[in-house]
């Protein structure tokens, strides 16, 4: 496993930064792909903003994105909210198990908690 | 730049029969020769594989067992549009002098391991197509209104289309009705809306100028080609109603053959799923960005096959590795008029467009009579 899956294993969303070009690499990887100069890894903010959604069976699936640059797909909880493309949303739970696995919340709901 | 043209082509039944990925190439390779009389082995410099297969070594293995001892032979793959990126290649050899006559191949089973590109972090836990089919769909869907029943309606005409195929794997029409009812696998995309994985062979001779009249009276030439990569994560896909690799490909094909979206008589565009055939028509310029629903419809209703005449993938099957080069095929009958009960009057110029991975790339190619 690379330190982008060894990190999501542990719960943490993790991503290469490029301190020279100052911008998320994304894909994560060791170079930045737009100088290839060394990368250091950081956290990703957790909060993130709706872009596109559907459904399948009762469950919700996105697309949300962060720090208005990375944008992954993942499973969207609403509660009893309609969801609105723009709105606020957190990254909740992550995973790697040979799969990434994304969880998001509404901002709302996740205030409630 | 020498002038590159089809000068022949050999399909078989897309089907679900347990046979070798060789064997699938050496059925359409067969059916190849048996439709170019003047064509033998020795004339073939280039013999390039297609597929999604695991297997090593496929272009020699299938060269050796067609008896053909080629200067040049190897695999192309690049997901769903391996085939008409294979033909660019086998186009470039010739082309550019390298060679003078090159087989093209492609096959997949419907196996293949292909289908999902478990590389892209970015889909999550969402890998498989449809999920990035849903986007595309609900996108349109709230950004122009198209409906359900729009859907349901590329998916009708393909498989209507696909009945007079007789290569095709579905052999029979679904009404809108029945579409609208299929099961949906998400809120957005039922099953007869998806293109099916099957296993499936064509493959194409190209040749040059200097020779392909001992191959054939009626030459297909490829006048332009237009290839775009965006990248290879769905994600990058900035505006989830616009398929931004097709424009590129298509400017591309279009400037080089000096054609418009006006002039084409017939297209086999890459209809993956319902969704992706209104975007494209859209994107190649054949209806108004918003209309590609409307413009669908229209030749539903009249019954008009100049757009994926053959079924496209939704009613012939989706071979990953056979798809392009199936395309190709059937608009060369086009416009040399051995299309049968599908053939368009008339039709001198054609398009195929082809792609892969949620249009993070896609291939445009132009012919010509």
């Amino acid at each position: 496993m690379n330190q982008f899956e060894n990190e999501l294993k542990n719960g943490k969303f993790v991503c290469s930064e490029c301190p020279k070009c100052n911008k998320l690499v994304w894909p994560p990887y060791d170079f930045c792909n737009t100088c290839f100069g060394n990368v250091i890894w950081r956290q990703v903010s957790r909060s993130g903003k709706l872009i596109e959604f559907s459904k399948k069976d009762d469950t919700l699936f996105c697309i949300a994105e962060f720090e208005n640059s990375i944008r992954i797909m993942g499973e969207l909880e609403i509660g009893l909210m309609r969801p609105m493309l723009g709105e606020e949303l957190e990254l909740v739970r992550c995973d790697y198990d040979g799969k990434e696995k994304f969880f998001f919340q509404l901002k709302q709901n996740s205030s409630k908690m | 730049m020498r002038r590159v043209a089809i000068g022949g082509f050999g399909l078989t039944k897309f089907n679900k029969q347990d046979v070798s990925i060789e064997s699938l190439m050496l059925s359409s390779i067969k059916a190849l020769f048996d439709n170019s009389p003047n064509l033998t082995q020795k004339d073939v410099s280039v013999v390039l594989t297609s597929t999604n297969d695991n297997n090593k070594y496929l272009a020699n293995i299938v060269s050796e067992i067609a008896g053909i001892s080629p200067k040049i032979s190897h695999s192309v793959e690049s997901l769903c549009s391996s085939g008409a990126n294979s033909v660019i290649s086998a186009f470039s050899y010739v082309a550019s002098g390298l060679a003078e006559v090159a087989v093209v191949v492609g096959a997949e089973k419907f196996d293949n391991p292909g289908l999902v590109l478990e590389w892209d972090k970015s889909r999550g836990q969402y890998k498989h197509p449809v999920y990035w089919s849903s986007m595309f769909t609900r996108s349109h869907m709230r950004k122009y209104g198209t409906t359900m029943e729009d859907l349901a309606t590329v998916s009708a005409k393909n498989h209507k289309n696909a009945v007079a195929n007789p290569f095709a794997y579905f052999d029979r029409e679904y009404s809108v009705d029945e579409i609208m009812h299929s099961k949906n696998i998400t809120q957005d995309v039922r099953v007869l809306d998806c293109s099916f994985p099957c296993n499936g062979s064509a493959a194409v001779l190209l040749a040059s100028e200097d020779i392909i009249k001992k191959f054939t009276d009626c030459p297909v030439w490829i006048t332009g080609v237009g290839q775009k990569t965006i990248s290879a994560g769905f994600t990058k896909n900035e505006d989830l109603t616009t398929m931004k690799s097709i424009k590129h490909a298509a400017n591309d094909a279009y400037t080089m053959s000096k054609k418009e979206p006006a002039d084409i008589d017939v297209a086999e565009v890459h209809d993956a799923f319902s969704i992706c055939e209104i975007m494209e028509v859209e994107d190649l310029g054949f209806a108004q960005k918003g209309r590609g629903n409307q413009f669908v419809k229209n030749l539903y209703e009249t019954q008009d096959r100049k757009i994926n005449p053959r079924g496209g993938l939704i009613g012939s099957g989706h071979p990953l590795g056979a798809t392009g080069i199936a395309q190709i095929v059937e608009i060369a009958q086009q416009i040399q008029s051995k299309a049968g009960k599908r053939q368009i009057n008339g039709a001198r110029v054609g398009l195929v467009q082809n792609m892969s991975a949620a249009a993070t790339s896609s291939t445009v190619l132009i012919f010509e009579s």
